[in-house]
């Protein structure tokens, strides 16, 4: 059990972390954040100094994907850390308790820091029927009205609560909404990815811990910090884009040899995220650098923008269908217009039906 | 939804629809228009062959007028073909028809096509200005021709901006590429563009008009 009381400079010395090791990390976090290296010292003395603030983490309609996602933040890494500096006082996945003692630990921590917790939310709320996803007997939306009342702040982990993710793509069958729809009288920052990325998670944080306030955000509401540029943009494949070198499959010469990956439906010219750049599992590799496309997770709907494998550049909707059906029209269209044009003539005397006679065709023809 | 996701989905599907229509539509109504026939004897006897012979001659300038019209023939052939490169041989664009088609061809690389894309944007620029600048051009031009040289060029603007990443976001510049193609595509059929589909059988029309009667064109 974390006692409430302890600062995080002080668990971090309990915890035999050198203060070299936690000066680095703050100024890693300042460079992530693109804030000035003169930051650093400030992160820390706001980190060192600053009660936990207390967290409840809400799960809705998720995956649990987002938290398995924060906790591979690197272990025993210093984000993981942070993670532990913050009061976690609800999260179904990861608390002891259960069933109404979970419960009750929720309302304590509701009721001690009225005004001043963080509500971290992942996964969509579903609408269509209050029984599709319930917690202790209360619907996810009861739940999040409740919990987000007296809360600072909202942070949408993950992309189901930020843009709704895959339970809100078609059909929706719960009737899923982003919490955005739901909690409009309450600072929102969305941070989406499916799932996000580990120290894009915990810089938010430590963000909000520091200054007391949510990052600048783009008009997704997410950091702009990390969602400011395309992973195009910052892709070690770019160049082969520039010259139209593109991997025609998984397995062809061009895929070995880490062409662009257009052609296969990456999606990173549209998808604005820091992939390319901070890179997963301890900046090992990103998707891309694994040989698969992007897939747009950062960005609202990408469940339902066409196929993943199909280019940016092709129609979603265009078929030979409509082609058909737009011959089909032009045709009867045309024969009425051909039609039309026909008794026009006739009615104008213009056709060769009218044709004077021979002698008189061949003077007019020698006039 | 997105400007892309409209522009990719609804707007191109219902400019294709339009296209298609206005093209089958226009066509049909002029193949079903009475034809003259003729009323005195025909005086040579290889009509299709010179129809064709004059498809052909047209296409570069006749000798008595080459000194005035061949700047308008050549800049007229460059930017033609320069479309259909750009159009048929730019990667991206195959991917384009092989996801509507089913089948794709050989490309160009793309710094050929880029090369191309800009000769084509910069000859219609300069045609742009000369119908502007020229008194008599200029007299004779209507909105048509006006509207269908700009609605033609802004493909061409759009698609140098998304392919170099200027401008706007690449999502919003491939969606306004994708709009300026749909614009395209309405226009066509109603504009003076349709001459895609009567030009050659109107050159054929005429060629057999006058070798019947014995005008050697």
């Amino acid at each position: 059990m974390i006692r409430r009381q302890q600062t995080l400079g002080e668990r971090l010395e309990e915890r035999g972390i050198s203060r070299r090791s936690f000066l680095k990390f703050c100024t890693t976090t300042a460079s992530l954040l693109a804030l000035p290296p003169a930051f650093a010292p400030r992160i820390a003395e706001a980190l060192e100094s600053q009660r936990r603030p207390s967290v409840i983490w809400l799960s809705f309609q998720e995956c649990t994907g987002c938290s398995e996602s924060i906790l591979r933040a690197g272990s025993p890494s210093i984000e993981s850390l942070i993670f532990e500096a913050i009061s976690l006082d609800y999260h179904e996945t990861l608390q002891a308790a259960a069933g109404h003692q979970a419960e009750a630990a929720r309302e304590q921590a509701m009721a001690e820091n009225m005004g001043k917790y963080l509500v971290v939310v992942d996964g969509s709320v579903p609408l269509g029927n209050p029984g599709f996803s319930t917690v202790a007997g209360q619907s996810n939306v009861e739940t999040l009205k409740q919990v987000a009342k007296g809360a600072a702040a909202v942070i949408c982990m993950g992309t189901c609560s930020a843009f709704g993710g895959i339970p809100y793509a078609k059909p929706n069958p719960t009737g899923a909404v982003p919490v955005s729809e739901i909690i409009t009288d309450k600072p929102i920052v969305n941070v989406p990815g499916c799932p996000p990325i580990p120290a894009v998670m915990t810089s938010v944080i430590a963000h909000y811990i520091t200054f007391g306030s949510l990052p600048e955000l783009d008009d997704l509401g997410r950091p702009k910090v990390f969602y400011g540029q395309n992973i195009h943009d910052r892709c070690y494949r770019r160049p082969f884009y520039e010259r139209g070198q593109f991997a025609q499959s998984f397995d062809d010469e061009g895929a070995k040899a880490g062409w662009c990956l257009y052609k296969l439906g990456c999606k990173g010219p549209t998808t604005y995220n820091a992939c390319a750049v901070l890179k997963w599992n301890e900046g090992t590799s990103f998707p891309i650098e694994a040989g698969h496309g992007c897939l747009g997770c950062s960005e609202p709907n990408f469940w339902d923008k066409g196929s993943f494998y199909a280019p940016l550049s092709t129609a979603t909707e265009l078929g030979s269908g409509t082609v058909a059906a737009g011959v089909l029209a032009g045709a009867v269209l045309g024969a009425g217009a051909g039609y039309a044009g026909r008794k026009m003539q006739e009615k104008g005397k213009t056709g060769p039906f009218e044709a004077p006679p021979v002698a008189d065709a061949g003077q007019k023809e020698n006039s | 939804m997105t400007l892309l996701d409209f522009a990719r989905g609804p707007a191109l599907q219902g400019a294709a629809f339009i296209f298609v229509v206005g093209m089958v539509w226009r066509a049909l109504g002029l193949l079903l228009l009475h034809r003259n026939t003729p009323l005195s004897r025909n005086r040579d006897n290889h009509l299709a062959r010179h129809g064709f012979r004059t498809v052909l001659s047209r296409f570069i300038p006749a000798p008595v007028f080459e000194r005035r019209v061949s700047f308008q023939y050549v800049a007229g052939w460059i930017w033609h073909l320069g479309f259909f490169v750009v159009l048929l041989f730019f990667k991206i664009h195959v991917m384009f028809f092989q996801g509507l088609l089913g089948f794709g061809w050989p490309t160009l690389p793309n710094g050929v096509v880029v090369a191309v894309a800009g000769i084509t944007l910069g000859v219609l620029l300069w045609l742009l200005g000369r119908r502007i600048v020229n008194p008599v051009l200029r007299y004779i031009s209507t909105f048509n021709d006006y509207s269908s040289l700009v609605v033609t060029m802004l493909p061409f603007i759009t698609g140098f901006l998304a392919f170099a990443h200027y401008g706007f976001a690449y999502e919003t510049m491939l969606a306004l590429h994708i709009l300026s193609i749909s614009l395209l595509l309405v226009w066509f059929p109603f504009s003076k563009l349709i001459h895609v589909i009567t030009l050659l059988p109107s050159r054929y029309i005429l060629g057999v008009k006058f070798w019947r009667r014995g005008v050697q064109a």
